[in-house]
This record gives C-alpha cells, structure tokens and sequence, in this order.
C-alpha cells in the first residue's frame, strides 16, 4: 500500500470505529482530496464529520479545539503545513496549555495533520518543515511517519491521544510503497525504531531521512561498515533511551533532519548524547540538515538544496574518519510532479 | 426568587467577592494577574440567568464575574487565587485561567480573543451531536480587532450555530481608548456585515443585558444561528490590579464618576428590601470569609516535572 493510501485507511479506520471523530481542512472533501488521503470520506461518513472550511485557519483550530471540550476528536489536515504558522496562537498558546493549565479538567485530542511540500519549485513558503518549531512546545506532541506501515500506525495513535498532536506527513513520500497491516492498530507515540541493526555508527533520521539513511546504509554496508539507523518517529516526546542505547552499541552519532539545524531536533538529539553517553562517543556527533536559508524555487538550485543519502553517507564515514570520496551515491527521491 | 432579585443577589455577590479580593492584595497571598469585573456585573449577571447549566460559557482573563455567575465554584476559584492545588486549575492557571466543566465555564483565556473560536468549537459539536445548549463567547472591545474574531463569526454564521458573540465594550483595551484603535462604526453594526442580528445594550442595566441575552439564547435553540450583543459598560479599576487607575493619568475622573453613578447594583437595589438587602450581604460575607479560610490553609501543588538529571 501507498503511504498515502496508509493514511486514508487509518483515517476511514477511526472514523468508523468512533463517531466522535470528524475531519476537516481546506480541500477535504473536494475532488483531489488532500492528494486523495481524504477522498470518499465525506461519502462514507457523511458531509457533517469531513467537511471543507472558510480559509480560517487559525479560527477553525480554535474551533477543532472547542469541539473537544464537548467530546469531539477532530483531525484538522492542512495541505501545507507553512499554513499552521497563522494557527500558531490556538496551537502553542491554547491547545499545549488546556491540559496544563486547567489541570486536566477535561482531555484535548486534536490532531493536526499537516503536509510538507517539497518538490516541483513549490519555494519559500510551500516547503517549510517545522516539525522543530512544535518539538518545542510542552503539551504538544509531534510524529513524523517514515513508511506507510507507521503513517497508518500513528495516525491511529494521535487520534486516540488525549494530548494534542501535530501529525506531520512528508509529500514526497506519499507515493512510497510499504507493508501495511489490516485493520486497526497503533504505533507508539514516544517510541522511535531501529529499522536497520549496525555496530559502527549510528544514523538517527526523520521522516523523508530514514529512506535516504537506509540508502546509505546499504552503500556503507558494502564497504564494510555497519550502520545502524534509528527511526526517530516520534519527535515529543523524544524516545532518548532507544537513541541512547543505539549510540553506547556504537559510539559514533548521525543525526538526519529533514528540517533546519540551528535549535532543532538534530540539536536536541546530540545534546542528548552529549549529556547522557559523552563517554561511549568515539567522534564528533554530526547533523546532517537543510543548509541555514530558506528553500528556493528555481529548479536549478532547488534539487542542491536537499541533503540525502549521499551526505548521511559522508557524514557517517566522517565520524569514522574516512573520506567519502565523493559521488558514491546518488539520493534517489523521486521527484513531486505538480501543479501543486 | 424573582428574576430581579436573582440578579441583584448575583451582581452583590460578584462585587463583594471581588472587593475582598482587591482589599486583601496587597498582602501577596494572591500571586496572580488579577483583572477585576467591578462594574461590570450586570453583564455577567444578565447573561448567565439566560443560560442553564449545561449551556457553555467561553471568557477571558476578566473573569471572577463570569465563572461565579455561571455557577463555577467560589471555594475554587479562591484556592485557585491562592494558588493552591485544589484550585479550579489546580494552581496551574491563576485569575486568569478558570474552568468548571460541571457549571458550563470551558476555561478562560489569557489571550485577546483567544477564546471566541472555543465557544463556536463547542457550538458546532453541540450542533453536530444534535444538542441544544447554547454556547457564549465573552470578549472585550478589544477583541473586535483581531482577526480570529471575524473568522470566528464567519463560520458560525455559515454554519448557524447556536452560540452568542457576547461584547463586553468597557470603551478601553489596557491604557488605550477605544477610538485611537477602531474606526467610528458602533460594534454591533458589524454584524450587519455577516448577515446576523446586532443587537446593542445598556451594559449597567442587568434586565436590560437579560432580556438581549434571552432572546439571543432562545433564536440559537431555535436553530436559527449566532446573535452579536454589545454591552456597552465601564471598569471602574485598574486594568489589571486591585486600584484606582485615575491618578496615572490616562482617562479622566469625570468620565469614571459618571460610569459610577450609573452602578449596575444601585440601580436594581429597588427590587430588594432593606432587610433581603442586609441578609444577602450577611450570606455572602460568611460565604467568603469561609473560602479564605479554607484557601489560606488549603495544600501547595506539587510540581509534576522531573527534576533534572544533575539535580537527582
């Protein structure tokens, strides 16, 4: 099944299995339906619990967020998750605070689906990741699916959460083929997954990353070192005894962010290691994340913005002070074909 | 109980609450932001008696008059002044932040507008799961100038939800007068724009702020949508503390003394005798002084983060 196959079922799965659930956001109900992880639903379950929306983001969350005082469980999906950035008031101000702030009174499940658009020159504003910016926040919980297996799994999972959660969905995985098991299971929030076991370096990625890291664990593996990679999945709360553990096996640590470096989730990894297995560390930690500037549109330069394979490959041979030589490997992400 | 003396008892109350509250700040047992409803009373009062218990209220962090008129707990409300763990928050929220889910306050917040979007939220489940409680959103003048809150009627009114938009204008957001910030187009015009009843009231005047309340409560079960009802009404304290905030300078006495003149308790003091009068005054009293009690001796929350790992 397709990774966005895997999230409309999980999607048609909590909405049969609980009434309460509904799903809402610009575009679900219409003909492309949010690149057809939402088509049928409005058909199935009725034009009451999938329904479209004036272009209110930061209301409508406010919105999603009021209907869990009465008992509701929306998912709010956005096509773009630059457009969470109007909601950010009723996200970090509101919905982190609700269950702190009055005390658990009453439980908050809103999931926030949100997409990052890499690809076909979509530019400075319809690229952006984020996930860090949320990673941030207390009282929010954030999870970037890395296979169809988990995209399924933890859309599940946030939607059984009482606990606010940003559901982060990766564009150009969408047409990423996987495993996935019938029926109605959830992945873990809080638990990452070593999905490839290794003795010499250890390559924590997210989301879009861990492909490229197994990629490159392939590569390594033929000239004879051992990753293993560590798929992080859930950023809030951070699954630090699984990373950790990987690292003391190890010694040496990558970390693969499809996000910007400065204060992000890389950071936090290695300032995790730093602080609790500084003494299993053979090398220097290195993160391999977005260059420091906005995305930029120009099909030129837009494909050299991108880390991948290559570089997780680099990066690893760098904590075991080897050159890479160059051009080893080519990162092999199919391209997003547009208009949008 | 008549309605008339329902109101005054409930503006009394709020008043002597909140008085207490003012005289005893200055003592730092009360640790909070604290922005005081006096003179505003006859809004909450008015409002409130149109709802049950099960209907919603959303406010903001002017909110002592709301959560007590709506039914929210006192003893709770103090500990949670006091900042003690069995306060409505638990000693997490403060003035700010209060909630009883039992008498229909969804939480406050602290945010201008923060809190318009919540109570359309709980009118569309409410719609959604065919009830008929009636949501209100509480909000100043100030309000009326973020964006959320035009998105936030827009929506309703598509949706014809059963809530009330619900303006406190107090004529002042903090130090700044309402015509250095909106353009003269009265509030409850705007809601000519979206197609809805606008509807403005003497805010000081509690039967006045019922009867609006109740028409509005009564066309939102009726399924026939949103109602906007402007409260036109003063503070007469600082915006956030327990004094008088003329000597800073900023708004003028007269314009204070006036709004005093048209108390909201004076002016429905008639429909009570000298002696309900003195009785209700003695209730509450006693009321209070045992919610100090209580509050003052009442446990400290315990943190519920983990001490750090240098610290264990």
């Amino acid at each position: 099944m397709k990774f966005r196959e895997a999230i409309r079922a999980a999607t048609v799965e909590v909405m049969r299995k609980d009434a309460r659930v509904f799903v809402t956001g610009i575009g679900v109900p219409d003909v492309k339906g949010i690149f057809g992880t939402t088509l049928g639903l409005a058909e199935e379950f009725g034009a009451e619990r999938a329904f479209d929306i004036p272009l209110s983001e930061s209301a409508i969350t406010g919105i999603c967020l009021g209907a869990t005082f009465r008992g509701l469980r929306p998912i709010f999906v956005h096509q773009r998750i630059d457009f969470t950035m109007l909601t950010m008031d009723q996200l970090v101000n509101h919905a982190a605070k609700w269950r702190a702030m009055f005390h658990g009174a009453h439980p908050v499940p809103l999931v926030i689906r949100a997409i990052v658009g890499r690809g076909w020159g979509n530019g400075p504003q319809h690229t952006q990741s984020h996930h860090g910016i949320f990673a941030h926040v207390p009282g929010l919980k954030v999870v970037v699916p890395a296979t169809p297996h988990d995209a399924k799994g933890l859309l599940i999972a946030a939607v059984e959460d009482d606990d606010p959660v940003i559901y982060v969905d990766h564009r150009w995985l969408h047409e990423e083929e996987g495993e996935v098991p019938e029926g109605y299971y959830e992945v873990p929030i809080g638990k990452a997954a070593v999905v490839r076991p290794g003795s010499d370096v250890t390559v924590a990625a997210v989301g879009p990353f861990v492909g490229e890291a197994l990629k490159a664990a392939a590569a390594l593996a033929d000239q004879g070192v051992a990753v293993e990679v560590v798929d992080i999945r859930t950023l809030r709360p951070l699954d630090g005894e699984t990373i950790l553990a990987s690292v003391k096996r190890t010694g040496r640590l990558v970390v693969a962010d499809a996000d910007w470096g400065p204060c992000g989730v890389a950071a936090e990894v290695i300032a995790l290691a730093a602080e609790h297995a500084l003494g299993a560390l053979k090398a220097p930690p290195v993160r391999v994340t977005w260059p420091d500037s906005p995305v930029p549109s120009s099909q030129a330069i837009e494909p050299q913005f991108y880390p991948g394979a290559r570089q997780i490959h680099a990066a690893a041979l760098y904590t075991l002070s080897r050159n890479a030589g160059g051009g080893l490997i080519r990162s092999s992400v199919k391209p997003f074909e547009g208009p949008f | 109980m008549s309605l008339e003396r329902a109101l005054y008892t409930a503006m009394v109350r709020m008043r002597m609450i909140e008085e207490k509250i003012a005289a005893i700040y200055p003592e730092r047992e009360i640790r909070s932001p604290t922005h005081l409803y006096i003179g505003q009373e006859a809004v909450a009062a008015g409002v409130c008696a149109a709802l049950g218990r099960q209907d919603v209220v959303a406010a903001n962090y002017r909110s002592h008059g709301w959560y007590l008129a709506k039914g929210g707990s006192l003893q709770a409300m103090m500990d949670e002044l006091f900042g003690r763990a069995t306060g409505c928050s638990g000693g997490w929220g403060g003035s700010m932040h209060l909630i009883d889910v039992e008498a229909g306050v969804m939480g406050t917040s602290a945010i201008v507008a923060g809190g318009v979007s919540h109570a359309v939220g709980s009118a569309l489940a409410d719609k959604m799961l065919g009830r008929s409680q009636v949501s209100v959103a509480v909000f100043g003048d100030g309000a009326v100038e973020e964006g959320p809150w035009h998105e936030s009627l827009n929506f309703a009114v598509l949706k014809r939800l059963p809530v009330i938009f619900l303006c406190e204008n107090n004529l002042w957001a903090a130090f700044s007068p309402i015509k250095d910030r909106q353009p003269p187009v009265e509030i409850h015009r705007r809601a000519e724009a979206y197609g809805i009843p606008g509807v403005v009231v003497d805010g000081n005047d509690a039967l006045a702020v019922h009867r609006a309340a109740a028409t509005a409560v009564h066309r939102a079960r009726r399924g026939e949508g949103p109602t906007l009802i402007e409260c036109r009404t003063y503070r007469w304290l600082e915006h956030c503390g327990p004094n008088d905030d003329v000597p800073q300078g900023f708004r003028a006495a007269e314009e204070l003394a006036a709004w005093k003149d048209r108390c909201p308790i004076e002016r429905m003091r008639q429909f009570v005798t000298d002696e309900e009068d003195r009785a209700i005054r003695v209730a509450v009293t006693r009321e209070i002084e045992q919610a100090l009690a209580h509050a003052r001796s009442a446990p400290w929350p315990q943190p519920t983060w983990k001490p750090a790992y240098y610290e264990v």
